[in-house]
């Protein structure tokens, strides 16, 4: 009864994300055009005369109504068509079907990184709290989380790449081994600014969990600590956590945009600068589009899990 | 005549916490034995002390709390015990009931699991056994369907069946010694009386020990064979139950049961102890009853007066304790 429930409850949320997607759309498709310069310029160089300017955007369909535009574009979607794109000559929707694992792997593994760092060094500022590990551990996030995402990635590529090249500084690898070689030290620049926020959310509720009177009984009950800190005490104070993972994932993204371009990856972060930068509008309206799907799927999961790891939500 | 050995043997106990107002000394000085098979009843006002002497009892505090003393149980000092002393001990030996079961049991595991890691822990159970083990531990309880409910989470269950829930944890591990804080407060008539009859029946069958915490001498004259009367942090009063109930020998004491709605035939007017509980960071010279006592004398205002025995397996913190009326005199009269 439970999981049907849940299916229905996925469904629900899943058709609410259509409206959200229409009015993504709208809005991308109208900044992108906003944009000083148009394709035909960018693709033509500054030399070419208006004449020529004018030929090519009649043939893009740039010389259309705004409206018109909009809706043939939401009807080549419907019928799964991103278009083409205008620089490279090639369908939208392979581009993205190319690179965009390559981002997820990164996203991901950057994740795992945040969490894997976040964790452990919360459980220990909590438990030793108001000592100067804890001190420690709190003031080298502090400072972390003010520094801007591409000049960590900077440092990380001197000093690891670079000087003592324990790691590429570049590149994406083959095979899964090579993709978490080569991925290191992007995934680390990304995964410690996610560390830095979650290691001061999951801290406090660490600390509150730690002095929560289940936990007192868990240790009158003789359970081992160890017991007591994975099952008690983790199991919910990863729950606000979870939350906040979820939430970060676009800030994730728009990271995974600035460290592709500093370590040379092959992901939709490149592609989408490249596009801005050429006036690309189809594939800037189809990486919009994908992450927009991406970010309400991880919204959708967070709430999923949410409901997992808390019995007394109520979805609906 | 030298008694058997106790089970347990606190002696002087205090519990010191800090606090931004100044420390409180919340438990102080206090001594008392529990037999093998014996129930003792804690009784006393809100905020006398009665939950903070059994949390330190199963040495739950730490830093910045300070606890000292000695808690003998079964000839070894639990104040001074290992980690690994106490990880024997702990919930296998001493098990506890805590006052508040909505907070107390874990909100994202299910009621099964929470016994379980008991059965698992203590008693080497896993599996189908530990789970057929826990059904009939609340079925123990008086938890009707007990094997579908394993499944349920805490905030499915009812106030008094998560009381149960909790009893039924504490029992998992067959403990010799039961610190129960308020087990029945939150439970209507007929099952506080299921779970007191459990009680004993446990009593009877294992042998255990049982500290019973409750503000209902009902309750204590119904269950215990001994009592100890707290007030401000000490014990003004140990004795037998029917002693107590006969002839208290604290002034403290004879308030509490003036207190008590009669019953039946006996039915006496309500008399409350007029004033409020004490402030432990500014107690009264010498007694700490004293500003609400009606037998206060200036002899009760020097130093505090020590728990002393003032018959064969009493003992009395009042200095008048000789001087009080006796209880069976006035309900007939
Ligand atoms: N962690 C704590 N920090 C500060 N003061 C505390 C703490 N725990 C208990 N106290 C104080 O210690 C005193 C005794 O509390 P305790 O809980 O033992 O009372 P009690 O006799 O169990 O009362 P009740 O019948 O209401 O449960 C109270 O004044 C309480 O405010
Ligand atoms: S010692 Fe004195 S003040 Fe205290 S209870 Fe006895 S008679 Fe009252
Ligand atoms: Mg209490």
């Amino acid at each position: 009864m439970r999981r049907g429930m849940h299916s229905h409850y996925v469904l629900k949320r899943l058709l609410q994300i259509i409206p959200t997607f229409l009015a993504v759309m709208l809005v991308v498709f109208l900044l992108v055009r906003l944009l000083p310069g148009d394709p035909a310029s960018a693709i033509l160089g500054d030399r070419a005369t208006a004449d020529i300017v004018e030929r090519t955007n009649r043939q893009l369909g740039l010389d259309q109504p705004l409206p018109t535009q909009f809706a043939l574009f939401v009807w080549n979607l419907l019928q799964g068509n991103l278009g083409d794109s205008i620089s490279l000559k090639v369908p939208v929707l392979r581009l993205i079907g190319e690179r965009l694992p390559v981002t997820l792997f990164l996203t991901v593994y950057a994740a795992a990184l945040g969490l894997l760092l976040a964790v452990p060094l919360a459980v220990l500022a909590a438990v030793r709290r108001n000592t100067w590990v804890d001190a420690l551990i709190r003031g080298v996030f502090q400072v972390g989380l003010s520094l801007p995402v591409f000049y960590v990635a900077l440092q990380l590529l001197t000093l690891l790449g670079a000087r003592l090249g324990w790691f590429p500084i570049g590149g994406y690898g083959s095979g899964t081994l090579g993709h978490l070689y080569h991925l290191f030290l992007p995934a680390l620049t990304l995964g410690l600014n996610l560390a830095a926020v979650l290691v001061r959310t999951l801290r406090s509720s660490v600390i509150e969990v730690i002095t929560a009177e289940y936990v007192e009984f868990a240790r009158a009950k003789g359970l081992r600590p160890r017991l007591i800190m994975t099952r008690h005490v983790l199991r919910n104070a990863l729950i606000p956590t979870v939350t906040l993972l979820g939430l970060n994932i676009g800030a994730l993204i728009g990271g995974a945009v600035i460290t592709e371009t500093v370590f040379a990856i092959p992901g939709v972060g490149r592609l989408m600068v490249d596009a801005i930068f050429g006036r690309d509008y189809p594939v800037i309206q189809g990486l919009t589009l994908t992450f927009a799907v991406i970010v309400s799927l991880v919204f959708l999961l967070t709430d999923l899990i949410h409901a997992r790891l808390d019995p007394r939500t109520e979805l609906s | 005549m030298s008694a058997p050995p106790a089970l347990l043997q606190v002696r002087d106990l205090n519990v010191r916490m800090p606090t931004p107002a100044g420390t409180l000394h919340v438990v102080r000085g206090v001594t008392f034995g529990v037999q093998p098979g014996e129930m003792l009843g804690l009784v006393g006002e809100s905020g006398s002390g009665k939950s903070v002497t059994l949390r330190a009892l199963m040495g739950l505090y730490r830093r910045p709390v300070t606890v000292s003393g000695t808690v003998e149980f079964a000839g070894q000092d639990l104040l001074r015990a290992s980690e690994a002393q106490w990880q024997a001990t702990r919930g296998a030996q001493i098990g506890m009931i805590f006052q508040e079961p909505m907070s107390a049991l874990n909100p994202v595991l299910t009621v099964g699991t929470q016994i379980m890691e008991n059965l698992r822990t203590h008693r080497g159970l896993r599996g189908r056994a530990a789970a057929e083990r826990a059904a009939e531990l609340l079925d123990l309880t008086g938890i009707p369907s007990p094997r579908a409910r394993l499944n349920d989470y805490p905030h499915q269950f009812s106030g008094g069946m998560r009381q149960r829930a909790m009893i039924a944890i504490a029992l998992a591990s067959e403990p010799r010694l039961l610190l129960a804080d308020e087990p029945t407060t939150a439970l209507d008539v007929t099952i506080q009386d299921q779970i007191l009859r459990l009680l004993l029946r446990l009593r009877e069958e294992l042998n255990m020990s049982v500290i019973l915490v409750t503000h209902d001498l009902g309750v204590i004259a119904q269950t215990c064979d001994r009592v100890a009367v707290m007030y401000g942090g000490r014990l003004m009063e140990t004795a037998p139950v029917g002693a107590l109930f006969r002839e208290p020998r604290h002034a403290y004491s004879l308030g509490l049961l003036r207190s008590l709605p009669g019953s039946g035939a006996r039915r006496a007017p309500l008399q409350p102890i007029p004033g409020g509980p004490p402030n432990l960071l500014a107690l009264p010279p010498g007694c700490a009853f004293s500003p609400r006592c009606a037998y206060a004398s200036g002899a009760c205002l020097g130093a505090e007066p020590p728990l002393v025995p003032v018959a064969p397996d009493r003992a009395s913190a009042c200095v008048h304790a000789a001087a009080l009326p006796s209880l069976t005199g006035e309900v007939s009269a």
